[in-house]
C-alpha cells in the first residue's frame, strides 16, 4: 500500500510541475507574441486615424477615438498605387523566375558536373558575398546607367537575377543527391536535364520554395535600387509609393496615409508566408543539415 | 545475349604528379560470359571488381580493350544505349517517387519505336513486380520499404525494360545475414526465370559460390581464376585462390618435398610423384583430413566443437601457417577423441601443393 501512495505523490507533483512549467512557458511566448505583434498593431491603428488627430495626439494612444477609412481610399487615389502595385508584381514575378533559372542550373552545374575551374569559379562566387552590397550598387548603378537601362524593366531586374547565397544554398543541397542516383537514371537513358528536372528538383522542392519565397520577400520589399534606378512614375515599385504618400503631408509627414499603404502592401506577403511557413521552415532548417 | 571481354584494362591517372604511380584497377581482363549465365566477380575489397562491372555497364571507359555483347561492339556505347540493367550497391531508389514510379522510370525514358503506351507501360511495371513479390508495396515511398524490399524494388526497376545483361553492384551487402540468404536465393530464382545474363560483384565467397554459374576471382585488377564454382574451389591455381574461397578457410602448411615424398614439419604425410625436391606451401581444405590413431600428421588437440552432423577438430601443429588447424569430420569417427594428441591422414585429393616462390600450384601423381 506504501507503494501505491508514493506513486501518486509522485504522480502528483509531476502534474504540478507540468502545470508551472506550462503557465511560465505560455507566459513568456505571450511577452513576446505581443511583442511581435506590437507593431502590427501599431501600424494598423496609425492606418485607421486621420492626419488630423494623429498629429493632434501629443501623447499616441494605443486606440482610435474615430476610426476612418479615408487613409485607404487616398492611398489609392492620391497616388497612382495600382500601377506601382502592378509594376511590383511584374518586378517581383520576373526576377523570380529568372533567379530560380539561374539558380538552378547554376547550383546543378557548381554541385554535380565537373568542368575546368569549377572550383575556382565557385570560390569567386562566394568571394562576391563579402562585398558589401552597398559598393555593389554604386557599380551597379554605373553600368546600368551606361547601358541607358535607367526607367526600364530590364535595368529593374537585371542586377537582381542571380544570388550567390540561394546558388550556395542549393549547390549544398543537390550535393547530397548521391552520385548513384545519377548514374542510375544514366543506365536507364535520362538525359541531363530530364535528370534535373525529373529528379533533382522534386527532391530538392523544400529548399527551392524556401529560396522563391525570400526573393519575392526580398524584391517585395526592395527600395534602394528601385530608388536609384527609376525617376519616371510609370516604373515606380509600391516602396517608391510610400516614400511618396508620406511626402504627401502638409508640411509634416503623413504618417497615417503612408500606414495604410503598409498595410495594403504587407497583405500579399502575410499571406504567402502563411500558406508556406511550413514549407519554409523545412527548406531553411534543412539546408544546414542533411537532407 | 553473350558477353566478350578482350584484354579489358582500366588505369586511372595518378594524382600526385611527381611520382607517376597510376591505379591499374583492371588489368588485361579476358573473359567469354555465356548467354543465360549467372556470374560472380569474387575478390578483396579495391580488386577492381566493381570497376569491371562499370566497364561492361558503361559508366566507365576502358582504357584498353573492347566489349562486346553478343556481336556488338558496344565499347564506345554509352550506358543508356547498351541496354542494361544496374542495381547498385545502396539500390539509388528515386526518394521522391513510389514504387510503381521508381519502376515506370525507365520505360519513360523509352524513345521511338521502343516508346510504351501508359497502360502496357504499367503492365509491364506490375509483371516484373510480381516476379520479385513486391506488387503489394507499389503506392509505397522507397523510405517506407525495408532494406530487402528495397532491394526488390531495385532489381524491379533495373528488370523492367528487360535489359540484355543484368549487372548487380554488392547487391546483398547491405542486408542482414538471414535476409541476404533469402534474397541470394531470390536473385537466383528471378536469373533462372528471366534467363538474363546477369554479373554480379560480391566479396563474400559463400554468397558467390552459392548461387553464381561461373566465379572469376580478382585480386589486384588481375583475373586469377574463371571457372565453375567447384572446379575452383576444388582446383585452386594459386594460393591467392586456395585461400580466398571456402569457409572454414583452407588449412596452410609449410612443408618440403623431398624424393617423392610430402613432408609436413618432420611428418611424411604423402607419397607423390612427379614433383622435384623443394619447399612448399601444403594447403589442405577442413574436408581433407582423415581421423586416423596411426595416420602421418601428428597435432596437438585443442579442442572439439561439435556441430550435429559434423565435428570441427581444432588443433595445432609447429609447421602451420595459421595458428590453428581446422579439420571437418564425422560425428561418428570423432566419438572416442579424449588425447591430447591426435593424427591424421590426409586425403590425397584434398592435399594441394604451391611453389614457395610462386605461390602457383604444383600438380603431383599419387
Amino acid at each position: 500500500m506504501t507503494n501505491q501512495t508514493d506513486y501518486n505523490r509522485i504522480k502528483q507533483s509531476a502534474t504540478v510541475g507540468k502545470t508551472v512549467g506550462n503557465v511560465v512557458i505560455y507566459a513568456l511566448l505571450t511577452i513576446w507574441g505581443v511583442m511581435v505583434l506590437f507593431p502590427f498593431y501599431w501600424m494598423i491603428l496609425s492606418s485607421v486615424k486621420s492626419y488630423s488627430s494623429y498629429n493632434s495626439e501629443y501623447i499616441p494612444m494605443f486606440f482610435a477615438q474615430s476610426p476612418t477609412m479615408d487613409n485607404y481610399v487616398s492611398a489609392f487615389t492620391a497616388v497612382p498605387l495600382g500601377r506601382y502595385f502592378a509594376n511590383t508584381l511584374i518586378f517581383t514575378i520576373t526576377t523570380t523566375a529568372v533567379m530560380l533559372v539561374v539558380t538552378i542550373f547554376a547550383a546543378f552545374a557548381f554541385a554535380k558536373l565537373n568542368f575546368r575551374g569549377k572550383n575556382i569559379a565557385f570560390i569567386l562566387c562566394l568571394a562576391l558575398m563579402m562585398i558589401p552590397n552597398e559598393l555593389v550598387i554604386v557599380t551597379n548603378y554605373v553600368t546600368i546607367t551606361k547601358l541607358d537601362m535607367r526607367n526600364t524593366f530590364l535595368g529593374l531586374i537585371l542586377p537582381s537575377v542571380t544570388s550567390v547565397f540561394y546558388i550556395y544554398l542549393l549547390k549544398e543541397n543537390l550535393a547530397q543527391i548521391p552520385d548513384e542516383l545519377y548514374y542510375a537514371a544514366k543506365v536507364d537513358a535520362t538525359s541531363d536535364l530530364k535528370y534535373l528536372f525529373k529528379v533533382m528538383i522534386p527532391i530538392c522542392k523544400p529548399t527551392i520554395i524556401t529560396i522563391v519565397i525570400l526573393k519575392v520577400i526580398e524584391c517585395w520589399n526592395s527600395f534602394v535600387w528601385p530608388r536609384l534606378i527609376t525617376d519616371d512614375a510609370n516604373y515606380f515599385l509600391i516602396s517608391n509609393g510610400i516614400q511618396e504618400i508620406r511626402e504627401n503631408g502638409f508640411g509634416r509627414e503623413n504618417i497615417p496615409a503612408m500606414m495604410a499603404v503598409v498595410v495594403v502592401i504587407s497583405i500579399p506577403l502575410i499571406i504567402l508566408f502563411l500558406i508556406f511557413r511550413n514549407k519554409v521552415m523545412e527548406g531553411v532548417s534543412r539546408g544546414g543539415t542533411k537532407g | 545475349m553473350k558477353v566478350v571481354l578482350q584484354h579489358l584494362s582500366k588505369v586511372f591517372p595518378s594524382r600526385n604528379k611527381k611520382a607517376n604511380a597510376d591505379v591499374v584497377a583492371v588489368s588485361d581482363f579476358n573473359f567469354e560470359i555465356p548467354d543465360g549465365e549467372l556470374v560472380g566477380l569474387l575478390g578483396p575489397s579495391g580488386c577492381g571488381k566493381s570497376t569491371a562491372l562499370n566497364l561492361i555497364c558503361g559508366l566507365q571507359t576502358p582504357t584498353e580493350g573492347r566489349i562486346f555483347f553478343g556481336d556488338d561492339d558496344v565499347t564506345d556505347l554509352p550506358p543508356e544505349n547498351r541496354g542494361v540493367g544496374f542495381v547498385f550497391q545502396n539500390y539509388a531508389l528515386y526518394p521522391h517517387l513510389t514504387v510503381r514510379q521508381n519502376i515506370l522510370f525507365p520505360l519513360q525514358n523509352l524513345k521511338g519505336s521502343d516508346k510504351l503506351s501508359k497502360p502496357d507501360m504499367l503492365a509491364k511495371a506490375r509483371e516484373v513486380a510480381e516476379l520479385v513479390q513486391i506488387d503489394e508495396l507499389m503506392d509505397r515511398k522507397p523510405s517506407e520499404l525495408s532494406g530487402g524490399q528495397q532491394q526488390r524494388v531495385a532489381i524491379a526497376r533495373a528488370l523492367v525494360k528487360m535489359p540484355r545483361i543484368l549487372l548487380l553492384d554488392e547487391p546483398l551487402s547491405n542486408l542482414d545475414a538471414r535476409l541476404r540468404l533469402q534474397t541470394r536465393e531470390e536473385l537466383r530464382r528471378i536469373q533462372r526465370q528471366t534467363q538474363i545474363t546477369t554479373v554480379f560483384v560480391t566479396h563474400d565467397q559463400e554468397e558467390a559460390m552459392s548461387i553464381s554459374d561461373i566465379i572469376v576471382v580478382m585480386r589486384n585488377g588481375v583475373v586469377e581464376q574463371i571457372g565453375k564454382p567447384q572446379d575452383v574451389y576444388d582446383n585452386p591455381v594459386n594460393l591467392f585462390v586456395a585461400k580466398f574461397l571456402g569457409s572454414p578457410p583452407v588449412n596452410i602448411f609449410t612443408g618440403r618435398v623431398t624424393d617423392g615424398t610430402l613432408f609436413i614439419g618432420d611428418d611424411a604425410v604423402l607419397k607423390i610423384n612427379g614433383v622435384p625436391n623443394q619447399d612448399i606451401y601444403v594447403g589442405i581444405r577442413p574436408e581433407g583430413f582423415i581421423l586416423d590413431r596411426d595416420g602421418p600428421l601428428r597435432c596437438n588437440l585443442n579442442r572439439v566443437e561439435v556441430m550435429g552432423r559434423d565435428v570441427s577438430v581444432i588443433s595445432t601443429h609447429d609447421a602451420s601457417d595459421n595458428s590453428t588447424i581446422r579439420s571437418i569430420i564425422d560425428a561418428e569417427s570423432a566419438a572416442d577423441l579424449e588425447l591430447s594428441n591426435v593424427r591424421f591422414a590426409i586425403k590425397p585429393n584434398k592435399a594441394l601443393l604451391f611453389g614457395k616462390e610462386t605461390e602457383a600450384r604444383i600438380f603431383f601423381n599419387v
